[in-house]
């Protein structure tokens, strides 16, 4: 961008400590630790990076580290497919808490706090509360599903998540009769999210997103803690987030403080910013063009200026065999 | 030739950052979809190009400093550049050179038809734009140069239209164009000139 104004907040890209360098103090700690004898905690050396190139290990938390090595990984594949190396996958990313552009998560998600974490489940469910993330997420085993990402601007990467089916915990927290849908909530914490002081945000914060019971039950649906075999980055959603492979990148809500389930269809953010443009359901659909720009096709992420890596866009993102079931008997171009 | 090295710095400026932006974009420097950002840059490059164009006149007002008319040519003709090469972009990088569908955009998407129809507006100004079409044309000449204002509208409409979650860069332009558009109010522009201390 040319002209940009910029949060009170930013600092230069010049003044960020590379990941790298700041976990160099803490390796040094935990080294020492180690040394005692006091945690014996093999953190950074079982963080699972090396599965993938280029991969940072991040600040994993004692609960993400005690779970990898039982996870499953590689439980669901996709096959010829190419992943999306991780650093495009988190340095390319629409979160507009933290600004408008692609590269603002990346440079302003850092200083997040995530932990502690609590979230809040209510609604029409047996057993509300707010539960401590690390509590939320003990009873379920780990697993990587490598999945297409497909965004409603048109591109799309290929991504392997670690989390488990948001069934699982769906279930757990005893889903009344009266439960029709799944709203979900983000985080509202203007001093760590700019794109929440912006005067000229176009949407509503909280973020908010929301599936049908049965699409949120599918087992495809998933609930994230980490990619590429790490903790999740700040900037693509950590510590929680949705991911739904059938559906545009934007119902795959990042940060999540808050799950109720509700008889009524609830309020979504980019429906009630453009009806017109957004639907409730949102799934990839190739033949449902958005008004501004086709959906006919996409172009897969990275590409170069000599490839633009232009494909055709799949129905339900490729995912129709499984999810097609769903929305039998609905006009689609209707309730996109 | 008055002011040589005012105009080639001005020329080298505006030459550069295509350049540097393919140079970029060759090493990684733009992200994962360098073709996006291309398009992106190309498109604004165009629009403040076209904001520094309009300017001229109401800073000649002001200060009298004889260099700013002598860039006008010269910066309308990068503008238009940088608006072919912005729509060169899309054909490339988001349509696929896929003509076919070039159609059904240009029927579909409103805002596709308004940047189409910003570069037709600019397209005359470009060809018009030497010493031989300004005798030729004579007054009608300045009449057709207004045309800017026509392109300078689409232009923001045409942004306004991909702005997707935060509009504070698109209302700076917008101001910005405001402002120049006031200047041009019959009076305005001459109050100014006035104050300067000038003979308007």
């Amino acid at each position: 961008m040319l002209i940009q104004i910029p949060p009170r907040s930013h600092c230069p890209p010049s003044e960020i400590t590379p990941e790298s360098v700041y976990l160099s103090r803490r390796r040094f700690l935990g080294a020492g630790a180690v040394a005692l004898g006091a945690a014996a905690l093999p953190a950074w050396a079982s963080a699972e990076t090396t599965r993938y190139a280029g991969v940072e290990p991040g600040r994993p938390p004692a609960w993400f580290t005690g779970k990898l090595p039982d996870t499953r990984w590689q439980a669901v594949e996709a096959p010829g497919e190419a992943l999306t190396p991780y650093q495009d996958a988190s340095h390319y990313n629409n979160f507009y808490e933290f600004g408008p552009d692609k590269g603002d998560p990346a440079a302003n998600a850092g200083q997040l706090p995530t932990e502690p974490w609590t979230v809040r489940i209510d609604g029409e469910v047996g057993k509300p509360g707010q539960y401590g993330l690390e509590e939320l997420v003990r009873p379920h085993a780990l697993e990587e599903r490598i999945y297409r990402l497909r965004c409603v601007e048109a591109w799309s990467m290929v991504i392997p998540w670690l989390g488990f089916p948001l069934g699982d915990l769906l279930r757990r927290a005893e889903p009344t009769g009266n439960a029709k849908y799944v709203a979900f909530e983000t985080l509202v914490d203007p001093e760590h999210m700019p794109g929440q002081r912006s005067r000229f945000a176009l949407l509503d914060w909280p973020y908010r997103e929301g599936l049908r019971l049965d699409e949120a039950m599918h087992p495809l649906t998933l609930l994230a803690v980490g990619m590429y075999g790490r903790v999740l980055p700040n900037q693509n959603g950590a510590p929680l987030r949705l991911v739904v492979p059938w559906k545009y990148g934007f119902k795959s809500i990042k940060s999540i403080v808050r799950i109720s389930l509700t008889e009524r269809q609830p309020f979504t953010s980019w429906q009630n910013r453009a009806p017109g443009e957004y639907g409730f359901y949102a799934n990839v659909n190739p033949s449902v063009d958005h008004p501004r720009w086709t959906q006919k096709r996409e172009r897969r992420l990275p590409n170069s200026l000599f490839s633009p890596n232009l494909r055709d866009t799949v129905m339900f993102n490729g995912y129709a065999e499984e999810v097609a079931g769903l929305y039998a008997g609905m006009d689609l171009s209707k309730d996109y | 030739m008055k002011h040589p090295l005012w105009r080639v710095c001005v020329f080298i400026a505006a030459l550069l950052p295509p350049p540097f932006w393919l140079y970029q974009a060759w090493t990684f420097a733009l992200g994962p979809d360098p073709g996006k950002v291309l398009l992106e840059r190309l498109g604004q490059g165009a629009l403040l190009l076209l904001l520094l164009t309009l300017c001229l006149t109401p800073l000649q007002r002001a200060t009298h400093w004889s260099g700013w008319a002598l860039v006008r040519r010269q910066l309308g003709l990068w503008c238009f550049a940088y608006a072919c090469l912005h729509l060169t972009a899309y054909l490339v990088f988001v349509l696929g050179l896929d003509f076919a569908q070039l159609g059904d955009e240009l029927r579909k998407r409103p805002y596709i038809l308004v940047g189409v129809l910003a570069w037709c507006a600019l397209l005359p100004l470009a060809l018009t734009s030497n010493r031989f079409s300004m005798r030729r044309l004579g007054r009608r000449w300045k009449h057709l140069h207004r045309l800017a204002y026509a392109a300078l509208g689409l232009a923001l409409l045409h942004m306004l239209w991909v702005v997707r979650s935060d509009i504070g860069q698109w209302l700076l332009y917008c101001a910005w164009a405001l402002l120049l558009l006031a200047l041009r109010l019959p009076g305005v522009g001459r109050r100014i000139g006035r104050r300067a201390g000038g003979t308007p």
